[in-house]
């Protein structure tokens, strides 16, 4: 008798929290170092991009209107569900050329940035908020609000920790949002969507996409309903491209292209402070004829 | 049989009397026939060796003569303030502070001059420059001196430092104003500055440009230079600049931050804006009235965040318009310079026909046209306050910033329905809400697509308050806390 045949995986891309192949029909194929297909990988186009806009746009509103307190649950809970299957993270990981050692680090480092964004979720309001002191008979506040639906083209040399690292501070402030994984080591990234649908984070609050980000990278700055893009790369020429784009519509642009993943400076409430905007409220004191302190 | 009542008492203002004229006195002023550039502390000629007339809207004259500088006058000046930085970045934040206190100060005392300059320049009434631009333009220094040496306590632990040299473009619609919220927070931080006044209103930055020279401040630590969107561009390109902060239209907003695409320069963009101006049911109908008037034709409606589209709730929508009518046919328009005028001059013969052109697409597009019937001086750039009512959100003229005082009125029924047509544009800079309940007041406001938030009330800036937009209206902020970021790297 032969044994057993093992049921390989098939990587999908995931847009709107469901699972779709990439509506191209188009796949590259993933070598380990012997030269073996390990797995084959959606090449992601621009329509897939456009419906992951759609999904992403759609996921907004509930998203940015939930509590911090509730998206600070959701993210541990991500963390959570990570945490429970790290033995098959590490086993994409080492697939993809790293140690055993090195896959485990990079696995518990990912649980840990994610609980670290869990706790920021309904905190860094309180640090990047201000009462500001007109000199009227105002009263007058500035708070962080998310700046909307963020593209990311994700580090190309890791595959969970940098995918983490992008998605964790852009959700942990409320934004809604569309990933290109690394296009060399994309296991992780498809794995990393199926614990996200595990989790209770609403469907299309995080869309990943695999695929190529020279083909990519133009549409991905160049769309009309997208707000912000954040870049963990180093190509020069895409950075200006992105960066001309961006000005269609006037998108924040961050890049990220001196980040050490592994340090903890990769982590901060500033970077999720990026891809928030501060919205100034005012409204009038009344001011009572001779009404003072008088007490 | 029941007839609908009609308001038959309306309000009659053709009566006889009316306001006898009180001008503001222009004599004590001093302007000079003709403006060179100011580069390195002092005033010089320009390598262009050319210069422009700058009139003044209200009557057409010519006032003086301004300077152009091109690419090597850009170049000197962004010389002058890349040797100032080196100095002005190391001595110390306190004695830094004090500087910008004694312009504030400086400022005040010459507040009249100001006042009076600006108002001849840029034709915005007196009233308007002498309480509002000029005071708040002093503000801004005084505010923001006091940063200078209190930076740690704003960004704890991030080791604030200056960037280096700012290169500032501002418009022509809050001339001094905007030179002192962009000067004023760039040197607090430790920058120095290259800064251009619009080509319309160049004479109170060049007037700040001698009280810089007067109050003592190192040479170099602030440039002004005059010009057109030539000169412009030659900043926005200048490879020594670290910084570039616009205030403008969002096109040209647009092409600088494509053309800095590639390179590490940093940006802040303050651009257009059409503000959803909101009134419920359960509003103040008479104070939402007056803000409505004070949001739309306040600075001749030459403002990125005035209230240009206003939503009526239906079940108020008849009350509120006549009202508006009412109030708009006591508005006084003409005479910039007299203490009474609400309404002033149109900055340009070209935001004048800009406006026109608008007022008639929007009659093309079949929106009800609606003016006051006040008297407008025959000579100089004037338009009347202007209604659009029944107009429908695909309409030119409510998705597109005309920048004059024209208004345009759509009704709603539901909240869910104001919410969608206020944020269904492209621009997010500003909005205004007008009811009595709180909470509904908090829920509006956290739904509006916009940097700040008016909640009965219109209009209004402080210098402790920042502003700024979002989606095409811009990003980073001035003003306050947060107004410093754009200006440091940490």
């Amino acid at each position: 008798m032969a044994t057993r045949l093992e049921i390989q995986k098939t990587y999908k891309i995931y847009i709107g929290g469901q699972f779709p192949r990439t509506e191209s029909g188009r796949f590259y194929p993933l070598k380990n170092k012997k030269g073996d297909i390990m797995a084959n990988i959606c090449q992601s186009s621009r329509k897939d991009f456009r419906n992951a806009v759609v999904a992403a746009r759609g996921a907004f509103g509930g998203w940015s209107g939930r509590a911090g307190f509730n998206r600070s649950q959701i993210l541990y809970r991500i963390a959570e569900m990570l945490e429970g299957r790290k033995e098959q993270f590490i086993s994409e990981l080492i697939l993809q050329g790293l140690t055993e050692k090195a896959a485990n680090d990079e696995v518990s480092l990912s649980v840990d940035r994610l609980v670290y964004y869990a706790g920021w979720c309904d905190k860094y309001q309180a640090v990047f908020s201000s009462v500001n002191p007109v000199a009227s008979s105002h009263f007058n506040f500035s708070v962080p609000e998310p700046t909307g639906v963020v593209a990311i083209i994700a580090p190309e040399e890791s595959s969970l920790l940098g995918l983490v690292t992008a998605i964790a501070p852009v959700i942990a402030g409320g934004n809604s949002c569309i990933v290109l994984a690394s296009e060399s080591k994309p296991l992780c990234a498809v794995t990393f969507a199926e614990v996200l649908n595990s989790s209770d984070l609403p469907g299309g609050v995080v869309n990943i996409l695999t695929g190529s980000s020279e083909e990519l990278h133009s549409h991905f700055s160049s769309h009309m309903d997208v707000n912000a893009l954040t870049y963990y790369r180093t190509n020069k020429n895409e950075i200006k491209t992105i960066k001309e784009n961006a000005s269609l519509n006037v998108k924040r642009i961050f890049i990220y292209d001196k980040v050490v993943l592994a340090s903890d400076k990769a982590q901060s409430p500033y970077l999720i402070f990026d891809n928030q905007e501060i919205k100034t409220t005012w409204h009038p004191i009344e001011n009572i004829g001779s009404a003072k302190a008088g007490y | 049989m029941s007839k609908k009542q009609e308001n038959k008492i309306g309000l009659d203002f053709k009566t006889d009397w009316a306001y006898a004229p009180a001008p503001e006195d222009t004599k004590h002023i001093t302007l000079q026939k003709q403006y060179d550039l100011f580069i390195d502390g002092k005033f010089v000629k320009p390598n262009s060796k050319k210069y422009f007339d700058t009139i003044n809207p209200a009557t057409e004259q010519k006032i003086a003569e301004v300077a152009e500088a091109d690419e090597k006058d850009v170049d000197k000046a962004v010389k002058a303030a890349r040797k100032a930085f080196e100095k002005w970045s190391k001595i110390s934040a306190k004695e830094r502070g004090k500087y910008i206190y004694r312009i504030a100060r400086l400022m005040q005392e010459r507040a009249r001059e100001f006042a009076v300059i600006e108002t001849m320049n840029g034709g915005k009434c007196i009233r308007e420059s002498r309480d509002i631009d000029v005071p708040l333009a002093a503000n801004h220094f005084f505010y923001n001196a006091g940063w200078a040496d209190k930076l740690e306590y704003a960004f704890p632990n991030r080791n604030p430092q200056p960037l280096g040299v700012a290169g500032q473009i501002i418009p022509w619609n809050f001339p001094l104003l905007m030179a002192a919220w962009k000067i004023a927070p760039a040197l607090a931080a430790g920058n120095t500055v290259v800064l251009k006044p619009a080509e319309t209103t160049s004479l109170t930055a060049l007037k700040l440009a001698e009280l810089f020279r007067d109050s003592g401040l190192p040479d170099g630590v602030v440039n002004i230079i005059t010009g057109a969107g030539k000169t412009g561009a030659a900043m926005v390109n200048h490879p020594d600049i670290n910084k570039i902060a616009f205030t403008g239209s969002t096109d040209v907003g647009k092409m600088i931050q494509k053309s800095i695409a590639g390179t590490d320069k940093k940006l802040t963009l303050e651009l257009g804006g059409k503000a959803a101006n909101i009134i419920f049911e359960d509003a103040p109908i008479d104070q939402a009235v007056e803000g409505v008037i004070n949001g739309i034709f306040f600075n001749q409606g030459h403002v990125c965040c005035a209230g240009s589209r206003l939503f009526i709730q239906e079940s108020v929508a008849d009350i509120v318009i006549r009202k508006l009518k009412d109030r708009m046919e006591s508005l006084i328009v003409g005479d910039p310079m007299d203490k009474n005028t609400d309404i002033g001059a149109i900055n340009s013969k070209e935001q004048l026909l800009k406006i026109q052109e608008y007022i008639k697409i929007g009659k093309n597009e079949g929106a009800d046209f609606y003016q006051s019937s006040c008297a407008i001086p025959s000579k100089g750039y004037y338009c009347r306050p202007t209604l659009f009512l029944n107009a429908s959100q695909s309409h030119r003229i409510v998705q597109e910033e005309i920048f004059g005082p024209v208004l345009t009125i759509q009704t709603f029924r539901t909240i869910e329905e104001v919410i969608e047509k206020a944020n269904n544009i492209a621009y997010g800079l500003s909005a205004g809400i007008w009811t009595d309940k709180g909470s509904k007041i908090f829920n509006i406001s956290s739904k509006m697509r916009a940097g700040v938030v008016w909640a009965n009330t219109y209009n209004k800036f402080d210098p402790a308050s920042p502003f700024g937009g979002y989606k095409e209206s811009g990003f980073g902020r001035e003003g306050g806390l947060h107004g410093l970021m754009p200006y440091l790297k940490f």
